[in-house]
């Protein structure tokens, strides 16, 4: 019974999953660039950028991510600024995640010892010569575990696009479900999807994580 | 006399309230090796700072090859690749092999053809007696190796002189005479050299002239074996004797 259902089921959950893994996948980018500009910012040493930075996310941080999404779908096209549900989904959770990303990278760069810093000025580096070659890579092995994890979160989080319209995985469940009854069924299938992806994920930053300690 | 790769005059430098340089004045000439000596918190390693620009003075004047050494201008680049720095706590960088750290400063500073550059690299790391590390990360090597990379990494800028913050003070003591091995070669060799240390036998030996700073002021310099075994002023002499003769 179950069998029969899921092999019923399943192409279709598989069309939402599709859906998951672009939002997931997009919004990760959007959010690690995003976040590497405000920690960047933040250890400028530039008093305005450095406020600027904190000030947003702070404000990024204190509003939940799906008052984010609304706001881009629902409110932004009052103001004539228009998204597709996919669009509006990938930039509300990139933009929300950013500011999780930006204290990692932060607490990364943070991280790194200040002789660092006087060997790549004393060899006549400039900020960004630095940042790009002294105290990213470093910072990069330090960063990677939460990463991991934001990626992890990020994953199970897209199923918040849901709300504004996006058919990613959870809500194609929910409207399976709610046409066929068959609760049990398709949120063990929902669910198992959601850890198939998530499990390779766990195992990928895990061997990140050894490869780093080892060199 | 000859031309000075390094010149202060009347240097003045606060950290906060504490005013830890109170009108430094001294020149290094070229092919000079002077070491500043003196006890902890005097503003020894804040002078050889003040010279590369890792820290800013706030009074007087410090140049290098008669341009005036200014963080915020744009010519603190070329004057920091015109004195190398070698630093008590090594700061090798540690994802980097050794021969990437020699290399890292001529590739991505001074734009020189990587192979080249490797080359280079190579000859500078058997020069300090590591040829046979050029594969080996920071983690791998001793205190004194690190030491040696961090020195070669300084030379392979091809500076005009190199300023060394208590090189051997960080190290093991039986790993200190190969450091100041390398640095006595190339003293003899006429690398201009301003050297912060505790190491009185070194000084002695290699440095053409001592400075003794206390106080944030230059209490006593001339000839390396003038001022240490004939100091004429009481502090030098109080130092030396509490150094020299610790028990």
């Amino acid at each position: 019974m179950f069998w029969t259902d899921a092999a019923l089921f399943f192409p279709i959950l598989l069309e939402g999953l599709r859906l998951t893994v672009i939002v997931t996948f997009a919004s990760l980018l959007l959010s690690t660039a995003l976040g590497l500009v405000w920690a960047l910012m933040r250890v400028s040493g530039i008093r305005a950028l450095a406020f600027f930075a904190q000030c947003a996310v702070n404000v990024i941080r204190g509003i939940p991510i799906i008052v984010q999404l609304f706001y881009i779908y629902f409110v932004l096209p009052e103001l004539g600024i228009t998204f597709t549900a996919m669009q509006a989904a990938i930039i509300g959770l990139g933009i929300a995640y950013s500011a999780y990303q930006s204290e990692n990278f932060r607490a990364g760069i943070e991280a790194i010892d200040h002789g660092q810093i006087e060997a790549a000025q004393s060899l006549g580096m400039g900020w960004m010569m630095m940042m790009r070659r002294v105290i990213i890579p470093q910072a990069v092995k330090i960063v990677l575990p939460p990463y991991g994890n934001t990626m992890i979160m990020m994953l199970k989080d897209s199923s918040q696009a849901s709300t504004i319209t996006v058919a990613e995985l959870a809500m194609k469940g929910q409207m399976l479900a709610s046409s066929t009854f068959k609760n049990s069924t398709v949120f063990t299938l929902v669910a198992l999807l959601y850890l198939v992806m998530s499990v390779p994920l766990i195992l990928f930053v895990g061997w990140l994580e050894r490869r780093a300690k080892k060199s | 006399m000859s031309t000075p790769v390094i010149e202060l005059v009347e240097v003045h430098k606060h950290f906060g309230s504490n005013h830890v340089l109170r009108g430094i004045n001294a020149t290094i000439a070229k092919g000079e090796v002077v070491c500043i000596i003196g006890p902890s918190g005097s503003g020894k390693s804040t002078i050889l700072r003040c010279v590369n620009g890792l820290e800013a003075y706030d009074g007087g004047e410090v140049r290098v090859d008669g341009i005036r050494v200014d963080r915020s201008a744009p010519s603190i680049t070329s004057i920091r690749t015109h004195v190398s720095m070698v630093f008590q706590r090594f700061n090798l960088f540690p994802h980097r092999t050794a021969l990437e750290n020699v290399i890292e400063g001529p590739v991505f500073v001074k734009r020189e053809p990587r192979e080249s550059a490797l080359v280079r690299g190579r000859e500078l790391l058997a020069r300090v007696g590591l040829a046979d590390k050029a594969d080996a990360r920071p983690a791998q090597l001793s205190g004194g190796q690190m030491q040696r990379v961090a020195i070669a990494r300084a030379l392979a800028m091809q500076p005009n002189a190199i300023l060394f913050d208590e090189p051997t003070s960080a190290l093991d003591p039986e790993l200190v005479g190969e450091v100041l091995a390398v640095m006595r070669t190339l003293a003899e060799e006429g690398m201009t050299m301003a050297v912060v240390t505790h190491e009185m036998g070194f000084a002695r030996e290699v440095a053409d002239r001592v400075l003794f700073i206390d106080g944030g002021v230059i209490v006593e310099a001339g000839p390396a074996k003038q001022v240490l075994t004939e100091p004429q002023h009481p502090r030098t002499q109080d130092f030396l004797r509490r150094v020299l003769r610790p028990i």
